[in-house]
């Protein structure tokens, strides 16, 4: 929270409690302003915020831990495909959200273990190329096992998924009280808001644990870290299933919302995306996450309002579409954050956050 | 048996071209410690600025000879590429020489998607088709398995190549220079090597092969596109570590076996596997053996260099 | 007046806050258009959306006059990237913009998903092209498709391959996309029902040029046709290749690869050998095909690629059920685009109870003379 104040232009410094108060109110209306410009911005914020909490998961790995993932989608597939298999008419089960959720999560960590036990001894550029594929390897056999036993439907994906049912309170249908009808989209975006504050007060607190300070030795110097005592297998492992878990619950609350699952959604450039989200707004650092997750889903979007009608102003014609402007923005962020301002937009200060010490030599 | 067969030819064929590719990415690595994920890019801009070059001359010389028309597209296409990888390291790469090890990583892949997305804009996002110049009619050389002359041409120009760039690293004053930068950067440079010039050569000698590549790659299918470029480069880079990264020899060696696994465990996979597993996984061997080797022999199969640079 | 009129509109489109009941002489009526205009497939959206396009500028300029005003359709285009994540978003914007029918999308896997929210918001949507049976099974009332489905396709492919072309032994391969792999199902079932063996089936991905190794593998199962469900930018290099490895196995793909730019991609490998179908007829045998290929030009200089002339109908559909029904709101024209029936370009356009296409054509081409050719 500090971070996300201090984050904030002018005001930050100045007045931090004013500013605590301005984002936490911001935060609550966001979905009113945005549904002044209509629905799909809310589809956009409520997007926006399930990135928030891949970007905040991957951030433990790479930001916290060190260890660039580029097959980090992995976990969202397996958190979605779970909330297809146990809650939707595909193998005709219903469970309720608890008990899915929790699974996703279980069965996204073990994924998490899984690739993290061969990966132990990689470090750097290899284990980025060995993750990114781990990634690939999960998409292709979600497309593919629908043979010899239909266990995933291929590349058909599964329809019909259940709605986020709370006790019986269906977050898909609008909410009527009396003449009010609020929409099923804010419903969405106060429950997923609800979870991104839940996971970023839970990675605070991880992040001046024994756990999280040992991670931050481990990045900064790994050989210096087993000296003085810390286990970095157990820590590596540690962070893949907790990174893991925060894309496992992010993926069942996708499949929920988007009621639909199919592995295109999980391709190696939704990884490259999320990677750029967390880079983008600063390694190591919980605001910088959610401040890039919430700038790179929104911007492009804003993107292709304001562009499209000055260029067809200018030109007379659309030049640069607005697929090829979200690529342009995605790539040129990564390759100019890290030439000019390595520490990402929100540069971290937190104890034990030092990215000052990620500049020293390889 | 002519299955069998087949199915070395064919992958020898594919191997050839990922051994091409795979050259460019063991030496980066070998220099610099630095996957240069945008070198799959280089081949598809090699690939696509040797069609326009074709387009043109069709243009302006129909009746040129087709051979002579194809070594102008290639004379074209290296230069392009090679100032292009002389950029990226210039502008890219130097300066995170030193920064930590995620930061060029991050770079190299914004890279790849930034030249996918100009070329998306300068050539358009269809599939282009590329002419064949060399022969694509089957020859028999033994009955019942078939190889065309531009498959053979692509076999014997990588072989060439190969040949060429050991004796540049082995026998020049330049090879010295290089081995001796991807030993120590910084001893060479106060042997009095131009550590900077060296490392930019590597990149543009890297390129030059590349576009070689990508123009065969290119004549073989008959298609070139924006995006050809990325999943050759993930399986060249596949193939350098399989054969041991940061050595020639290796790389040419990874590319071909990298080749032949695919095509013969595409065709057998089945089989194998009693029904399982089918050709729709022939994308995953490169990952799968990729991170075999990386866990337990990450020196490769001709590798001397320690993992621990990565 | 008519100024204020525009000008009301050009906020709308740039808020999405459009009421649609603007009181000028003319009426703008915002008809949405969604298909991939990036991507590997951007040719096929664009066509699809030029073709919608045609259509609401033809009505336009022919007049239309609904509820007694006058009304001046506009289409909203939109790009999904055949990304079924992008195809529910950009859904939600059409929804937004209280467009009042959706010519889209182009892909199946995109067109399922956003159907849903069009469902809700009660907007009928018909598809030019997504052929999947799963689309029309949801039963959602203002789902609609002007394309022969895939069981119609796949089934009339089987038949074809095993009756006309007398084939014992079927190969089939499939790029493992939402299409593909349909496809691919329904024309096995179909081979096998009518007698034909299954010797082969072999996948590829929607992004492969190297097909050696599985062709080779399927050539030594000798089959008599192979059949290939996928794309043109699949399907060129793939007759390539089977040229290469000397098979002479008659060679069919479904609608996806049956383009002039296949024929460009397949090169001089294209033989008599080659076939694929399309649902409906050929441009040239439509009922308005050879004119609509001229006024297609003449607008866009471009050639129709293939679904353009789908899109056109489905176009049409909307602006004559809303003729028909005397207004523009989607609840009171829905019923009557259930009940529609009228001379398309691409043949009689009238709905089943599902929402497909009653008379679903499907012709056969093979490959004669530089071109595709219908079989007869």
């Amino acid at each position: 929270m500090n971070e996300l104040i201090e984050a904030v232009p002018f005001l930050g410094k100045r007045n931090p409690r004013l500013t605590k108060w301005l984002i936490i109110i911001v935060a609550l209306v966001a979905p009113l302003i945005a549904a002044y410009f209509g629905r799909s911005w809310m589809r956009i914020l409520d997007f926006a915020l399930l990135y928030m909490m891949l970007a905040l998961g991957l951030n433990l790995v790479v930001g916290f831990a060190g260890l660039l993932d580029l097959g980090y989608i992995a976990f969202y597939a397996v958190g979605a495909y779970t909330w297809a298999f146990l809650a939707s008419p595909h193998f005709g089960v219903h469970m309720p959200f608890w008990i899915v959720l929790p699974l996703g999560a279980a069965f996204a960590a073990l994924a998490g273990i899984i690739l993290g036990f061969p990966v132990l001894r990689l470090r750097g550029d290899y284990l980025a190329i060995v993750t990114l594929g781990f990634g690939e390897i999960v998409r292709i056999f979600m497309n593919n096992l629908n043979h010899p036993v239909n266990i995933t439907n291929g590349p058909q994906g599964i329809n019909a998924l259940d709605s986020l049912n709370l006790f019986g309170w269906n977050l898909s249908q609008s909410l009527t009280i009396g003449d009010f009808k609020i929409h099923y989209l804010y419903l969405y975006y106060y429950f997923f808001l609800l979870c991104v504050v839940g996971s970023i007060i839970f990675i605070k607190r991880l992040q001046i644990s024994r756990v999280g300070r040992a991670w931050a030795a481990m990045r900064d110097d790994e050989l210096a870290a087993k000296a003085i005592g810390i286990n970095t297998r157990n820590m590596k492992l540690l962070a893949f299933a907790l990174g893991a878990t925060f894309g496992g619950v992010a993926g069942g609350l996708f499949g929920s919302f988007q009621g639909f699952v199919s592995p295109e959604s999980f391709s190696l450039m939704e990884s490259i995306a999320v990677l750029t989200m967390v880079v983008f707004g600063g390694m190591g650092n919980i605001a910088g996450a959610v401040v890039g997750a919430l700038i790179l889903t929104a911007l492009p979007e804003i993107l292709r309002h304001i562009a499209l009608p000055v260029q067809e102003a200018v030109f007379g014609t659309v030049i640069l579409d607005p697929e090829v402007l979200r690529m342009l923005l995605l790539s040129l962020a990564m390759i100019l954050m890290m030439l000019l301002r390595p520490a990402g937009l929100v540069p971290a200060h937190a104890r034990y956050s030092r990215p000052e010490l990620l500049k020293g030599g390889a | 048996m002519e299955t069998l067969l087949q199915q070395i030819v064919n992958g020898l064929v594919v191997g050839s071209v990922y051994a091409l590719v795979a050259l460019g990415y063991t030496m980066v690595y070998g220099i610099l410690g630095l996957i240069n994920f945008a070198h799959g890019e280089v081949v598809m801009v090699g690939a696509l600025t040797a069609l326009q070059t074709l387009l043109l001359l069709m243009g302006i010389a129909p009746d040129m000879a087709p051979l002579l028309k194809l070594a102008i597209a290639v004379l074209v296409a290296m230069p392009v590429c090679m100032i292009l990888g002389f950029l990226m390291e210039r502008l890219a790469y130097r300066k995170l020489r030193n920064a930590p090890r995620l930061a060029p990583l991050i770079t190299a892949i914004g890279m790849s998607f930034l030249l996918q997305t100009l070329a998306m804009i300068i050539w358009g996002r269809n599939y282009h088709t590329f002419p064949q110049l060399i022969s694509t009619d089957p020859m028999q050389p033994i009955p019942g398995v078939f190889i065309t002359p531009v498959q053979v041409t692509i076999v014997i120009v990588s072989a060439l190549v190969m040949a060429g760039l050991i004796l540049l690293v082995t026998k020049t004053r330049l090879g010295r220079a290089m081995r001796a930068t991807a030993e120590n950067h910084r001893v060479a440079a106060l042997m009095g090597v131009d550590t900077n010039a060296i490392i930019a050569l590597t990149f543009v000698i890297g390129a030059a092969l590349a576009a070689v590549a990508g123009v065969m790659f290119a004549s073989n299918y008959g298609i070139a596109h924006y995006a050809m470029g990325f999943m050759p480069g993930l399986k060249a880079f596949t193939a350098a570590v399989l054969g041991g990264i940061g050595n020639l020899g290796g790389a040419m060696l990874g590319g071909i076996v990298l080749g032949l696994v695919e095509a013969v465990g595409a065709g057998y996979i089945e089989t194998m596997t009693f029904g399982f597993l089918n050709s729709s996984y022939q994308d995953i061997f490169a990952f799968v053996i990729l991170g075999i080797v990386l866990i337990f022999r990450p020196t490769g199969l001709l590798g001397e260099r320690v993992s621990d640079r990565a | 007046m008519k100024k204020t009129g525009i000008a009301i509109a050009i906020m709308g489109l740039g808020f999405g806050l459009m009421s649609g009941g603007v009181s000028a002489a003319d009426m703008v009526v915002k008809l949405g258009h969604v298909g991939p205009l990036t991507g590997s497939i951007s040719h096929l959206g664009k066509d699809n959306e030029n073709g919608a396009l045609l259509a609401v500028e033809e009505y336009n300029a022919k007049g239309v006059t609904i509820g007694g005003k006058k009304i001046k359709f506009e289409i909203m285009g939109e790009d999904d990237q055949a990304d079924p994540r992008a195809g529910t978003t950009v859904a939600q914007r059409l929804v937004d913009a209280e467009v009042v029918g959706v010519v889209g999308h182009l892909n199946s896997g995109t067109t399922i998903p956003a159907s849903r929210i069009y469902h809700q918001a009660g907007i009928p949507m018909i598809s030019p092209s997504a052929t999947n049976p799963k689309l029309t099974q949801q039963n959602y009332a203002g789902v609609f498709r002007t394309i022969a489905n895939d069981v119609q396709q796949g089934g009339a492919i089987g038949k074809f391959a095993t009756g006309t072309l007398g084939a014992k032994n079927i190969a089939i391969i499939d790029d493992r996309t939402a299409y593909g792999q349909g496809l691919a199902d329904e024309v096995e079932k179909s081979a096998k029902a009518s007698g034909g063996k299954i010797v082969a089936r072999e996948f590829t991905n929607d992004k492969a040029t190297d097909f050696m190794a599985i062709l080779t593998k399927i050539k030594a199962q000798n089959p008599d046709v192979i059949f290939f469900g996928g794309m043109d930018a699949q399907g060129g290099p793939m007759l390539r290749q089977l040229k290469q490895l000397g098979i002479n196995a008659k060679f069919i793909t479904g609608d996806g690869a049956c383009s002039g730019e296949m024929l460009k991609l397949a090169g001089d490998a294209l033989s008599a050998n080659a076939y694929c179908t399309q649902a409906g007829l050929p441009l040239d045998k439509m009922p308005g095909g050879k004119d609509f290929k001229d006024r297609y030009k003449k607008r866009f200089n471009l050639d129709v690629q293939i679904y353009a002339p789908y899109a056109y109908d489905a176009a049409a559909a909307m602006i004559e059920a809303m003729k028909a029904a005397d207004s523009t709101v989607p609840a009171k024209y829905l019923p009557a685009l259930k009940k529609i029936n009228f001379q398309g370009v691409t043949g009689n356009v009238a709905f089943d109870d599902k929402g497909d296409i009653k008379e679903g054509a499907i012709t056969v081409y093979q490959y004669k003379d530089g071109g595709w050719n219908p079989v007869d």
